[in-house]
Order: C-alpha cells, then sequence, then structure tokens
C-alpha cells in the first residue's frame, strides 16, 4: 500500500537523521551503538522514537543529552510536526523522558535537576576528548606515511583537504575532525593550522611524541569503553542455561524488546 | 598456588572478590534488581562460554562454592574479600562485612576481610570504622562513591566527612583504600565517572594506598594522568582483565597503558569473583604476551617477573604477608576437598 511505503521511507528519514547524535562519552553515533530500538512513523507527521542504554545505571546526564539530541535532530526534518522519545529500563527513566518530552529546552529541564547548573563543563570535557580521538585517527594515518612533525604540526587547512588517507579509521574520522574544528571555531580559513591543541596552540615539532602519547591514552579508554557497551547492550536481557553441551547464552525475554523494522529496512 | 607449565610455583592474591547475595529475597526494590542484573551482564558478556553460570548460582553461591572456585578449582592463594553494603538497596546489605567474616572463618589464613564505610554517616562513619577493626581487625576497606543512600545518589573521596574517615583510618592503620568509581551521579552537572578526587585523596594521604579498581575505568585515561604522579596510587585489574579473553588486542593495549603510566609494581589482579572465577584469568594471564608492535610502541614488556608481582607480590606488599612463611602455612594446610 502507498502510505506504508511512505511509512518506511519516512523512518528510514528518521534513521538517517539519527546518525547526528552520539553519544558523548564514546563519540559514536546511538545508531551505530544500537542503542536506538524503535521508530514509529504515525499518521505521516508523528514520530516515536524508543532508545535503551546498555545498562539501567549508565550517566543520566548523558541519557539527557542522547534524549534532546533525538528530539533535536528529528525535529529538523520538514514533515515533523511532534515527536515522543521514551528512554526504557534506566535509573533516571521517567525524568529524562518527562523532561524530553515537555517541550521545554533542555537547559531549563537539566538546570531543575541540578540547582541551575548546566553541563557546559562536562559537555566540554567529553568534546574536548572527541576532538583528542578524531585527530589522532588523521595524525596517525600520516605519521605512518612518513610526514614529518615539521610537516604535521605547519600543516594548513587547505593542504589537509588536499590530502587523501589510506586507513580505514582515518578516512572515517577526517570529515567529522574537520567538521569539530570548524564548529569550535579552531579552524576557519584554508590558511589556518589542521591540527592544533583542543587550546587551539600550535604543538611544537618536538613535542609531538608527547601529544601523540596523550591522545593513544584517549583513545584506548574510548575503544574499550566502546566495546564495553556494545558487549554489555548484546548480553543485557539474556541468561544461561545449562544444558547437556554445557552453557548456553539464551534470550529468556524473545519480543521483549521490539525487532528494529527501521534497522532493517536501514541495512 | 598455580604451577606454571614448567613447574614454576606462582604466588596469587586475589585482590578483588565477594561473598554477596543479590538474590531476590534480599532484594529491597527494583535498584537491587537491576544492580545485579548489571554485574551478571558483565559476567555474560565477557566470560568465555564454558565458565558461564545460570543466573540463580550467580545471584547467591555458598561457602563451599567461593571456596571451590577460588582455591580448589581456582589458583588463588589468598584472597581479599571487599565489603559492598548497598543498604538502599538490599535488605541484609549486597555483601556485608559480618557475613564475609562469618564465610571466612572457616579458612581464616586464606582470606582477608576488607570492611566498608559511608563517610555521609558523619560520627556514625566513625564508629563503624572503630567497630570493624576491633572486631574484624581490618586492614583495608573498599569505598563505593556511587552508592545510593536517600536523596544523595554519591559522593567523592574529597568530601570533608570522607577525610574524617581517612584521618581515622590513617590514625588506626587501615592502610588500605580500595576505590571503585562506580557512577556517582549527582550532582547531574558533574561527570559521573570522574575520577580527580583520587588525586587530592591521595594527595592529602600519603601514609595510605590508594587501589583504584577498575584501573579508573571508564576513565582510563584521566587515572593513568593520576597514577602517574602520585606513588601510594595503584591499579586493580578487575574489568580490564576479563578482555583477555574476548578481545585481547584491546586488554593487550590497556595493559601497555597502564604498564607505561602505573607501572609494574602497583598493578593488583583482582578476579572480580563471582562476576569472573580466577582459574581462567590466571591461566590466560600467565600465557598472555602483550603484541610486539603495542610492546614496542609502548615501550613496554611484560615478563614473568612482572607478571608474578601483579598476580600476588604487590598485593602481598600492601598487606604485609610474607610469601614464603605463607606458601610454607598453606602447603602445610592444603585446601580441603569437601565430600560430594
Amino acid at each position: 500500500m502507498l502510505t506504508d511505503i511512505i511509512k518506511i521511507d519516512l523512518e528510514f528519514d528518521v534513521w538517517e537523521c539519527l546518525e547526528r547524535v552520539n553519544d558523548p562519552e564514546l563519540d559514536e553515533p546511538l545508531t551505530d551503538m544500537g542503542f536506538i530500538e524503535r521508530i514509529e512513523v504515525i499518521d505521516g507527521h508523528h514520530v516515536e522514537v524508543g532508545f535503551r542504554l546498555p545498562t539501567y545505571w549508565c550517566s543520566p546526564n548523558f541519557a539527557f543529552l542522547m534524549a534532546f539530541g533525538i528530539r533535536r535532530e528529528v525535529e529538523r526534518l520538514r514533515w515533523v510536526r511532534s515527536i515522543h522519545v521514551e528512554l526504557s529500563d534506566h535509573c533516571f527513566g521517567d525524568e529524562v523522558n518527562e523532561g524530553v518530552n515537555s517541550g521545554r529546552a533542555f537547559s531549563a529541564v537539566f538546570a531543575e535537576y541540578c540547582d541551575g547548573a548546566d553541563l557546559a563543563e562536562v559537555v566540554a570535557t567529553f568534546e574536548a576528548k572527541a576532538f583528542d580521538r578524531r585527530q589522532e585517527a588523521v595524525l596517525l594515518d600520516l605519521h605512518r606515511r612518513g610526514f614529518s612533525a615539521e610537516q604535521i604540526v605547519s600543516m594548513t587547512m587547505a593542504e589537509f583537504d588536499d590530502i587523501d588517507l589510506r586507513d580505514a579509521d582515518a578516512i572515517k574520522q577526517k570529515p567529522r575532525y574537520r567538521e569539530l574544528l570548524l564548529s569550535c571555531g579552531l579552524a576557519e580559513d584554508p590558511g589556518d593550522l589542521s591540527f592544533p591543541t583542543w587550546e587551539g596552540q600550535k604543538i611544537a615539532a618536538g613535542l609531538l611524541p608527547q601529544h601523540f602519547e596523550r591522545l593513544r591514552g584517549v583513545r584506548i579508554n574510548m575503544e574499550f569503553n566502546g566495546a564495553m557497551c556494545r558487549g554489555l547492550a548484546a548480553t543485557r536481557y539474556k541468561e544461561v542455561e545449562i544444558g547437556p553441551d554445557g552453557p548456553t547464552l539464551v534470550d529468556f525475554i524473545a519480543g521483549r524488546v521490539p525487532p528494529q523494522e527501521g534497522a532493517r529496512a536501514h541495512h | 598456588m598455580f604451577k606454571t607449565k614448567d613447574g614454576k610455583e606462582i604466588f596469587v592474591l586475589d585482590g578483588h572478590t565477594h561473598f554477596w547475595d543479590g538474590s531476590p529475597e534480599n532484594q529491597s526494590n527494583v535498584h537491587g534488581k537491576q544492580f545485579i542484573d548489571c554485574f551478571y551482564a558483565y559476567h555474560t558478556n565477557l566470560s568465555p562460554p564454558e565458565h558461564l553460570w545460570e543466573k540463580a548460582r550467580f545471584e547467591k553461591y555458598s561457602e563451599d562454592d567461593i571456596y571451590r572456585d577460588l582455591f580448589i578449582d581456582g589458583p588463588d592463594d589468598m584472597a581479599i574479600i571487599q565489603t559492598t553494603v548497598l543498604r538502599d538497596f538490599y535488605k541484609q546489605g549486597f555483601s556485608s562485612i559480618e557475613r564475609s567474616a562469618s564465610m571466612a572463618n572457616r579458612h581464616p589464613e586464606r582470606f582477608i576481610v576488607n570492611g566498608s564505610f559511608d563517610p555521609r554517616d558523619g560520627e556514625k562513619a566513625l564508629e563503624q570504622i572503630h567497630y570493624m577493626k576491633e572486631e574484624f581487625d581490618i586492614q583495608g576497606v573498599k569505598i563505593y562513591t556511587a552508592e545510593w543512600h536517600g536523596a544523595s545518589k554519591g559522593f567523592a573521596l574529597n568530601d570533608p566527612d570522607a577525610y574524617k574517615c581517612f584521618e581515622l583510618c590513617d590514625k588506626l592503620g587501615i592502610k588500605n583504600i580500595h576505590v571503585h568509581k562506580g557512577p556517582t551521579i549527582i550532582p547531574l552537572s558533574k561527570d559521573a565517572f570522574d575520577v580527580h578526587d583520587v588525586d587530592h585523596a591521595a594527595t592529602d594521604f600519603q601514609n595510605l594506598n590508594w587501589i583504584i579498581e577498575h584501573c579508573g575505568l571508564p576513565r582510563l585515561d584521566d587515572f593513568c594522568w593520576i597514577a602517574v604522579q602520585e606513588t601510594n596510587v595503584y591499579g586493580g585489574l578487575a574489568v580490564a582483565l576479563p578482555f583477555i579473553h574476548a578481545r585481547p588486542r584491546y586488554f593487550a593495549e590497556v595493559l601497555a597503558e597502564l604498564l607505561f603510566w602505573v607501572g609494574e609494581d602497583n598493578l593488583l589482579f583482582g578476579s572480580d569473583y563471582a562476576i569472573w572465577t580466577p582459574r581462567w584469568l590466571v591461566e590466560k594471564f600467565w600465557d598472555f604476551q602483550i603484541p610486539e608492535d603495542i610492546a614496542q610502541e609502548r615501550g613496554v614488556q611484560l615478563t614473568d617477573e612482572i607478571k608474578e608481582k601483579i598476580l600476588g607480590l604487590n598485593a602481598a606488599r600492601l598487606y604485609g604477608i610474607d610469601v614464603d612463611a605463607k606458601k610454607k602455612q598453606l602447603s602445610n594446610a592444603p585446601v580441603q576437598i569437601a565430600a560430594e
């Protein structure tokens, strides 16, 4: 039926727009992490999004950021008139759901839960880590291809834009790194440095090894956490059954987690 | 006792174990259920399939189970039992010192029982510390910074009330402060897993040893920066170590970071029993090599000597255990296998 086709198309639109919402801690899209569980478009203009995090105890402030990120991106779609976001099985789920669906601004909702304080400091901390992570992926590729420390620290945005990278992670991170450079005002013109520090300083060529050392730690922590979150999300509702061939992991609540219709259409 | 393939005997002191009761009968509310469910997800996520447990056994295991898993089937010589109360989640506490001590009393030569306190209790926390010293002669405590208590959803190590407790610990000779940085939810405007309070506390209490369980994960990078500056900060390997099976390369990268920043003398093995059992962890760790490219990039190595320190000698130093004397004592009292 025509309406079914339209519905699937609109739901695909929603999946696509949610690729722009990141887990702030992991710097990965919620869609890649498998956190988005349900997307439904009703009557061609109302959107329902259900999401779930790997554990009941995942940081509530990040849950707030993700819920409002979902709302922000979905509301940008021209055809959307209303949206309902639902976070399931989370220690702050009621507060997050009430807040994100109240129609009020993020700052107002969030301030209510912490005596007027905001999340600026935490957001900046994790934006800095995301910046380091993205920068390192590109830097490592250049370093491995034999670019000298001096060439790297002096590289302009114009040169950066002309470079073809080889490593898959570097290719994936290059546009994401560029986007962050621009959105944070760290580079604007073609002549600006493409590899400043998060504080906007030029890296001294002699200190590049130490710079690498620090970025490495950020990446390893982030990758470890990403692997942990993926694993926990995968086993969260599973239990062990001991059969004749030993233990197996069984989904005892098959059907409880709704199928990801949109995800299937998407991939 | 762990015996290597060429017959060498390695002393194993398991730095992080529990004797908990997370069963539905002991849960006070949904948070209690979600707490043990979350532990169970860690267990099912990272255990090799042949070491998976059914949910009911995981929720509550017996005194015989823990003894068998650690010392008969497992290679531990000794184990540190940590106390985690979670009084708002569990009727009789998740793992109270009384229950753990009563279990440990059957084999006192093998267990070190640590206490716990909640600095938000003020004077009562100080009384609790006196009580645990007198009653159980504790040498260490475990602090869970994310414990919910009434409206409070966690605390920091450098809160003034916490400092009063650490002063008393120092005075009474309770030298080892194990810290589990869980998600300290309130204030919401701060990073829930922030580890910087460790830096303050470790600087202000130089006499105390600060053993940060899970090496500050999910804030390993921040933890490494702190540990490199503070000689009295240690990293417990629980949670990182099980990656040795599921994601060995990630584990190698994490371990290389830890050896580089924290150092071979400041890392402690911990199984986190009953989330994981020690046998497969120790076997895999002994056979483990950091891949050449990672070792070279980081300039670290993992020798047998370093493994021995991590598996037991470092913790023995913190708890004043004479390893040779202990080995002799244990060989005179071999593990007792209950008649089945």
